[in-house]
């Protein structure tokens, strides 16, 4: 696969290592949040078969994480983004 | 019909006149006592054992594609139970006990044959390592062996033993092990299971559950909705799609597999060898294909089909570990969808819905695991109780703190 | 007989003979010649015996679609199984041997299997060999193994090597045919970066089997006309010998470049073959088509052939397979293998089935001698040596439907051609796309071309096309012939026949997937490229489906079978994996160190002296010398992070389990890293040298994993923290420094003042080594007044050499990983083998260290239910009762008494050493309830061991040597 970076331009997937669902960057606050909100989080995943939004990190390029919009069914890239941008978009900060 | 080598010479002579189906193609009564949701190899275990060890009737199997579509006709045929950890360890090995008797059971040659795995230790860790998990073997009552380089040496002298990266130091022999006709497990289990009675449904999509007070009333299909009072799904890889219906999230992820095969070769691996420093392992098929594979691609996907850098990596190990197979072909290589668990260990369990029973999360280990948990599963829907080799198989077990993590990877699907 | 069925023309080169050998007899040919083309030249037509039925076959085709010529070519070391001999190409000294017959190809023993036909129908073995069961593996199976396979491997390593690339290009044609010439020559004027993939030694595809002309020429000489102005295009890049292996995402493709397979050995200094990974922006597949037989009684028998392959061998090789021929056709192409052959003088009977004639059966054992022919209700019998068939023409759509996409089926020329569903970017033009006339596939190659490079931006002028045929395709499906009591084979390689599909189709086994599962229709090496189309299409007659209804099984990569060598490339023995070297590699290279792997890493293990003959010798004598006086260790292999900003303090604490924001500037403290499962993962001690900046170690193992989680933390979860990361593992070269007389030693080495007082227990800082920049860490894993200290890489070596002049008068010596290892048990300290990835703080005794007060990854999860069981493992120390007693890492806790069943196990023995100072084996173990059980006695059992090693142990703390840790702050 080729992973369309926003710095870097086109590059093979095999530079990447790949983590999961984005959803995971919803990571709950430990001072606020408990066991349960913690388990629902770490553990369970829509898992469309579909559009997916997903975690890949740029190893052996410049270290950027990047939420990489893509079909599980097609594997068409739609879109792929800086993961801290999409953080902080999402209202993440320190 | 009971099929026999007599039977076979008997047709032979009278020009195979008397072969009968070995399924029926039922039309979908209105309602069922279980209706099984996939009919793989899980799924149709499960409808066979419920009829004919748990006594039940009313059965039917639907299943989207032809019988034995799923992973039970795609993957390396490997049987074992070489694992480590209570939860696994006592099913793995019913499962093998399972299979050793499978054939008399269910009168079809799916051709088990022990003729052992072999994991490779490269290293002092890897060692202490097998030395733990063969000793949990043996502790529960599985056999085990743990062999010296020379020892390896003697079975498989061609391996590289002089010229490796990361050298032989020795192995982890599970002389029960083996492998299994695939297909053969799904068509057996058909046929013992259509001759009980059991409705196997082709061609037949699961659309929709019928859900009504918490309660599961039937499921709504590409052929109509067919009613029942229980509702079992076994359909590992795409688990998150069909427990959608049902409104549930999966501590599940769908990944791919693919694995290999190659040319017909004359007789060159006896049993099952595993590669300890890279992700290879291989076994050979009586028609002399070498089958093997390696690592999962490593995304999520639904897409049945993987990509060039597995296949490379796969040949890699394969050519680190038999530089002698260099000049063999690799004739084809197929993609399998997988439920990655976040453990790596597989559920059979209730659900939230009454009436509704969940089978998967078998990552690439389900192939192994078939006979158990068919019956397991037939068990739990039967009995409304896991049976005690399964009960570890929660889908609470993560809130609870009680993960099966062979691998010790935590909750990261695509590292199982 | 030399090349007695050599006829006139052809594009071989007569003035290139050629010697090369077949089952040990010798023949000549000709440059230019395949295997099979030379041995049919010189009348041989036997070149192999099928699967199952042992059955003599000759070349059924003239390309890779060839089920049957399978030979072993070469020999040695070089022996390779199951060659396709009509493909193979010619070289002087070519060896090429049949296979899968005994004793030889004319009497092979196993086709006594034959005989018994009609008992070895399709699926019989799932029928019987059930009893008893234990004669599966011991009787039936063995005589299976020995009788399947096809070829052999020698068992010896190949010695050849292979390569990799990577190639990039806005357009990829697959297939150098009218098709893809046209498109090449389309886009290759106008300006794009073209590759041309031909999987043929000699480009131009059909049209070298033709007699048809394109523009007022020879069809082949257009074809060479038309390569030699793209070879002068340097845009253009022309890959002959080069086969399109599969289809995968983004427009890439995976190519095999066959190298040097025509010549007799690679050439000093070249690869065999090679493994291109091909970037296309666009791509077209020009694979043209295959032709298919039509199943009648006997049709496999040398001799017999698809029509088109007869009219290749006479066209393109020279070669008349037979004097006297016959053709069986239900379409027009048939005719014109007729009227080919019969323009070389060859006498031809044409059987068209179109006009009721059919071939109900053919004589000859060895080879073709009659066929028996029914026309119209009268049956006659004619001899001949050669049979062609046509069953009309498969476009090759293989690798449109790589992604999953099925063919569709178009009726006018009863054939699938590729779905609209295929790969993104990838189109099909010519015959492979269903254009099956000359003039079709010019003008789709050239339209195909435009489109796909309108697509870029690029623009391409349609240039008028060349004159050439453009006959439609006239045929009325005929897949078989009905009412034969024989076989009639669907699938030559496997030996399937039309009573297997029946069977099949008695037993419902009926749907395309389980008709080649069951009967192995299509699974042969030649994956079904003649076979598959037809044997759906019988099954779809016998169930009354349409084939559309009846449908396709899914063809996968590679398009033709891949060597493994090819596709491991350089990655094979010692080269698997990249070495990484430590600082200290070559000083420890001169000592004699035993190296071992460690990931990619070779550490010494031990370091032996002259007269030490087993390992323990050495490794205790560096234990006992370091904890007398001093020994030096590379610790390089730790992974090292730089943190630094604003936030680095707050971000350690996120990262860490433990406290990190209350570390003082010039101080280290030992962190727990725990996944958010609430697992440890990793450890290692973290130095704050500077307000707002941090280095961090971590194990050698999860260097990476740590770093990537790292940024992870920064830019993922906490976006907005003031914090930069870089790894410096590889930049700094790492010694630790550990025993009494460590500090002694260091203060010759070290600029600075570095006494207690100035440099305390767990102190760190910058230092300089005779005026090099260097960092100093008072940490130690050994128990010992330690530290470690670090100087740019380069100065590895010299500081290693410099530490052991320095330490000559205190008898300094360099440890190995074994010795670390040992004195590392001695103190309890948890490793890999504690950190397996299933334990948490709290079972390595730590638990306390995960603190509460923050937010850090995996301090919720930690504190699941099941992860607070009091009586759940804990790290303990394990002594031997008996001072010689035994211990196996990995070995089992027992009670005393208690039976060896999984119900009573307590736990296991995670790591073991020989502790010279205690002068006994010691063991580390995690154990149920191991807190609650120090000072107890128990039993490590290994019942691996023969005979089962059974040892009585007490239980104590993991902290074996200086518990209160004195030495270390000494």
């Amino acid at each position: 696969m080729i992973i369309n970076h926003p710095i870097l331009g086109p590059r093979d997937s095999q530079e990447f290592v790949y983590l999961g669902a984005a959803e995971m960057m919803n990571r709950p606050d430990g001072m606020s949040a408990g066991i349960e909100e913690f388990h629902e989080w770490l553990y369970h995943r829509d898992n469309p078969a579909g559009e997916h939004r997903e975690l890949w990190y740029h190893e052996q390029g410049d270290r950027s994480w990047l939420v990489v919009t893509r079909n599980t069914l097609t594997h068409e890239i739609s879109r792929v983004e800086l993961a801290r941008d999409v953080a902080k978009a999402m209202g993440r900060s320190k | 019909m009971r099929y026999s080598g007599f039977r076979v010479i008997a047709e032979a002579l009278t020009g195979h006149k008397g072969w009968k189906p070995v399924w029926r193609d039922p039309a979908p009564q209105a309602e069922y006592d279980y209706i099984i949701v996939g009919g793989g190899g899980h799924g149709l275990a499960t409808a066979y054992y419920l009829a004919k060890e748990f006594g039940q009737k009313r059965i039917a199997v639907i299943e989207k594609g032809y019988l034995g579509g799923g992973n039970v006709g795609r993957n390396t045929t490997i049987i074992r139970s070489n694992y480590l950890l209570d939860g696994n360890e006592p099913f793995y090995e019913f499962s093998l006990k399972l299979w050793e008797g499978l054939e008399q059971d269910f009168n079809y040659n799916a051709m088990v044959s022990q003729r052992g795995i072999l994991n490779l230790i490269h290293s002092d860790a890897q060692r202490d390592a097998f030395t733990r998990r063969g000793n949990a073997m043996i502790l529960n009552g599985a056999d085990a062996d743990l062999l010296d380089r020379e020892q390896i040496r003697a079975m498989y002298p061609w391996l590289n033993f002089d010229d490796a990266r990361f050298p032989i130091k020795g192995g982890l022999a599970q002389r029960r092990g083996g492998t299994v006709r695939h297909d053969a497990v799904a068509w057996g289990y058909a046929r013992g299971a259509d001759s009980r009675g059991v409705d196997l449904i082709q061609n037949c999509e699961v659309t929709g559950m019928r859900i009504e007070n918490g309660k599961i009333l039937g499921v709504e299909t590409s052929r109509g909705f067919i009613g029942a009072k229980k509702v079992g799904v076994a359909v590992a890889g795409s688990s998150s799609r069909v427990m959608a219906h049902a409104g549930m999230r999966l501590p599940i992820e769908s990944h791919v597999l693919q694995a290999f095969v190659s040319e017909g070769l004359k007789p060159l691996i006896d049993g099952v060898i595993t590669f300890g420093a890279g992700h290879f392992y291989v076994s050979q098929s009586d028609k002399g294909g070498l089958v093997f594979g390696g690592d999962i691609d490593g995304y999520n996907t639904y897409a049945q089909r993987g990509n060039l850098p597995v296949i490379e990596d796969v040949a890699e190990g394969g050519m680190a570990l038999m530089p002698a197979i260099g000049r063999a072909r690799l004739l084809r290589t197929w993609g399998g969808v997988m439920d990655m668990s976040m453990d790596g260990s597989p559920f059979i369990d209730k659900t939230p819905v009454d009436g509704l029973y969940f089978n998967g999360g078998w990552c690439y280990g389900g192939f192994k695991a078939t006979p158990a948990s068919g019956w397991c599963f037939a068990h739990l829907m039967a009995k409304d109780a896991p049976h005690k080799v399964a009960t570890a198989y929660r889908l609470d077990r993560f809130l609870k703190g009680k993960m099966i993590d062979e691998k010790g990877q935590g909750a990261q699907p695509n590292l199982h | 007989m030399s090349q007695s069925n050599r006829i006139s023309g052809g594009q071989i080169d007569r003035s290139k003979t050629l010697s090369f050998r077949f089952d040990g007899k010798s023949y000549q040919g000709h440059a230019g010649d395949t295997l099979a083309s030379a041995l049919l030249a010189n009348g041989v037509r036997l070149m192999g015996r099928s699967f199952k039925y042992h059955r003599p076959r000759g070349p059924l085709s003239a390309g890779s679609e060839e089920p049957n010529a399978l030979v072993h070519l070469r020999s040695g070391a070089r022996q390779e199984p199951n060659t396709r001999a009509t493909v193979a190409e010619l070289f002087d000294g070519l060896e090429a041997r049949s296979q899968n017959a005994w004793p030889s190809l004319k009497f092979d023993a196993l086709a006594i299997n034959d005989r018994l036909n009609t008992f070895l129908t399709a699926g019989f073995y799932y029928k019987t060999f059930m009893w008893p069961a234990a004669f599966w593996e011991k009787l039936y199976e063995p005589i299976i193994r020995k009788a399947a396979g096809l070829g052999a491997l020698t068992r010896q390593e190949d010695p050849d090597s292979y390569d990799k690339g990577f190639l990039h290009c806005d357009l990829l044609i697959i297939g150098a045919g009218p098709a893809g010439l046209s498109a090449a020559l389309t886009a290759g004027r106008a300006g794009a970066q073209v590759i041309l993939a031909d999987e043929d030694f000699r480009m131009g595809g059909r049209l070298k089997a033709e007699t048809l002309e394109v523009g007022g020429q020879a069809g082949a000489d257009w074809a060479a006309a038309q390569v030699l102005e793209l070879a002068a295009m340097p845009n253009v890049r022309l890959m002959p010998r080069t086969t399109i292996i599969g289809a995968f995402d983004h427009g890439i493709y995976g190519a095999v470049e066959r190298v040097s397979d025509h010549l007799a050995v690679p050439m000093k200094g070249k690869v065999r073959q090679t493994l291109w990974r091909i970037y296309s922006r666009r791509a077209v597949l020009a694979g043209g088509a295959t032709e298919r037989p039509i199943a009648f009684e006997n049709n496999d028998r040398p001799g017999v052939m698809l029509a088109g392959a007869l009219r290749a061998y006479a066209n393109r090789w020279g070669v008349a397979v037979g004097r006297k021929v016959a053709v069986f056709t239900n379409n027009d192409d048939g005719l014109r293998t007729a009227s080919d052959l019969r323009a070389k003088g060859l006498e031809v009977r044409v059987i068209d089935a179109r006009k009721g004639e059919e071939v109900i059966d053919t004589s000859g054992r060895l080879g073709l001698k009659s066929v028996t022919i029914r026309s119209n209700g009268k049956v006659e019998t004619i001899a001949c040596d050669a049979l062609g068939v046509s069953g009309g023409w498969n476009p090759n759509v293989n690798i449109t439907s790589h992604h999953r996409s099925r063919p569709v089926w178009e009726e006018a020329i009863a054939a699938f051609v590729p779905g609209e569903d295929g790969p993104v970017g990838l189109t099909a033009a010519g015959a492979a796309a269903g254009a099956l006339s000359t003039h079709g596939a010019l003008a789709t190659g050239q339209a195909q071309a435009i489109a796909a490079l309108a697509d870029l931006g690029i623009a391409a002028k349609a240039d008028a096309l060349p004159q050439a045929e453009d006959a439609p395709v006239a045929i009325s499906p005929k897949w078989y012939v009905a009412g034969g009591k024989g076989r009639a084979w669907i699938d030559q390689q496997n030996d399937v026949t039309l009573k297997d599909v029946k069977l099949a189709q008695q037993e419902n086994f009926t749907s395309v997937e389980h008709l080649k599962r069951y009967t192995t229709l299509g699974m042969a090496t030649d994956q079904g490229k003649t076979g598959n189309v037809l044997g759906l299409a019988v099954m779809a007659g016998l169930t009354g489906k349409t084939i559309p209804e009846t449908g396709t099984t899914i063809y996968r990569p590679p398009y033709t079978p891949v060597a493994m060598g090819t596709l491991a490339g350089r990655s094979r023995g010692k080269e698997f994996k990249p070495f990484r070297l430590t600082p200290s590699h070559k000083w420890a290279e001169e000592q004699g160190a035993v190296f071992v792997e460690v990931g990619m890493w070779l550490r010494s293990q031990w370091l032996p002296k002259a007269g030490e003959t087993h390992w323990r010798e050495s490794v205790d004598r560096e234990v006992l010398a370091t904890r007398k006086s001093v020994g030096i260790c590379d610790v390089t292999t730790l992974g090292k992070i730089d943190i630094q900003g604003t936030d680095a303090a707050a971000f350690l604490d996120k990262v860490y389990a433990n406290n990190f924001a209350s570390l003082a500037v010039g101080k280290c403290r030992y962190g727990l890293m725990l996944r958010e499962d609430g697992m440890v993962y990793d450890d290692g001690t973290t130095a704050r040298l500077g307000e707002n900046e941090y280095v961090m170690t971590t194990t050698t193992a999860n260097a990476v994993l740590v770093f990537r989680n790292l940024e992870y933390a920064r830019q993922v979860l906490w976006p907005d923290m003031d914090v930069q990361l870089i790894s410096t593992t590889e930049a700094w070269a790492q010694f630790s420094v550990a025993g009494p007389n460590a500090r002694k030693l260091l203060e010759k080495v070290v600029d600075q003042d570095i006494s207690d007082a100035a440099f305390p227990y767990m102190g760190a800082g910058a230092i300089t080594v005779g005026g090099i920049r260097g960092r100093l860490f008072r940490i130690s894993f050994s128990g010992e007044l330690a530290y470690e200290i670090a100087v740019p890489t380069r100065y590895g070596d010299a500081l290693v050499r410099k530490l052991m002049e320095a330490g000559r008068e205190f008898d300094a010596i360099v440890y190995g990983t074994e010795a670390l290892g040992v004195m590392r048990v001695e103190k309890g300290h948890v490793a890999g083998n504690e950190l397996n990835g299933q334990s948490s703080a709290l079972n390595m005794g730590l638990g306390k260290m995960v603190s509460k007060k923050k937010d850090s990854i995996g301090m919720v999860l930690s504190q699941r239910e099941a992860l607070l069981d009091p009586n759940g493992y804990r790290l303990v120390g394990v002594k031997p009762v008996h001072k010689d007693g035994k211990l196996t890492a990995g070995s089992h806790f027992l009670a005393i008494g208690a039976a060896p069943v999984i119900e009573n196990d307590g736990g296991w023995l995670t790591s073991k050493v020989y502790s010279p100072h205690l002068g006994c084996d010691i063991a580390l173990g995690y154990l149920k309830a191991g807190d609650q059980k120090i000072g107890t006695q128990m039993r490590a059992v290994n019942l691996l061991a023969k005979p089962v090693q059974e040892t009585l142990v007490e239980i104590v703390s993991p902290h074996f040597f200086d518990p209160e840790g004195e030495r270390l702050r000494g």
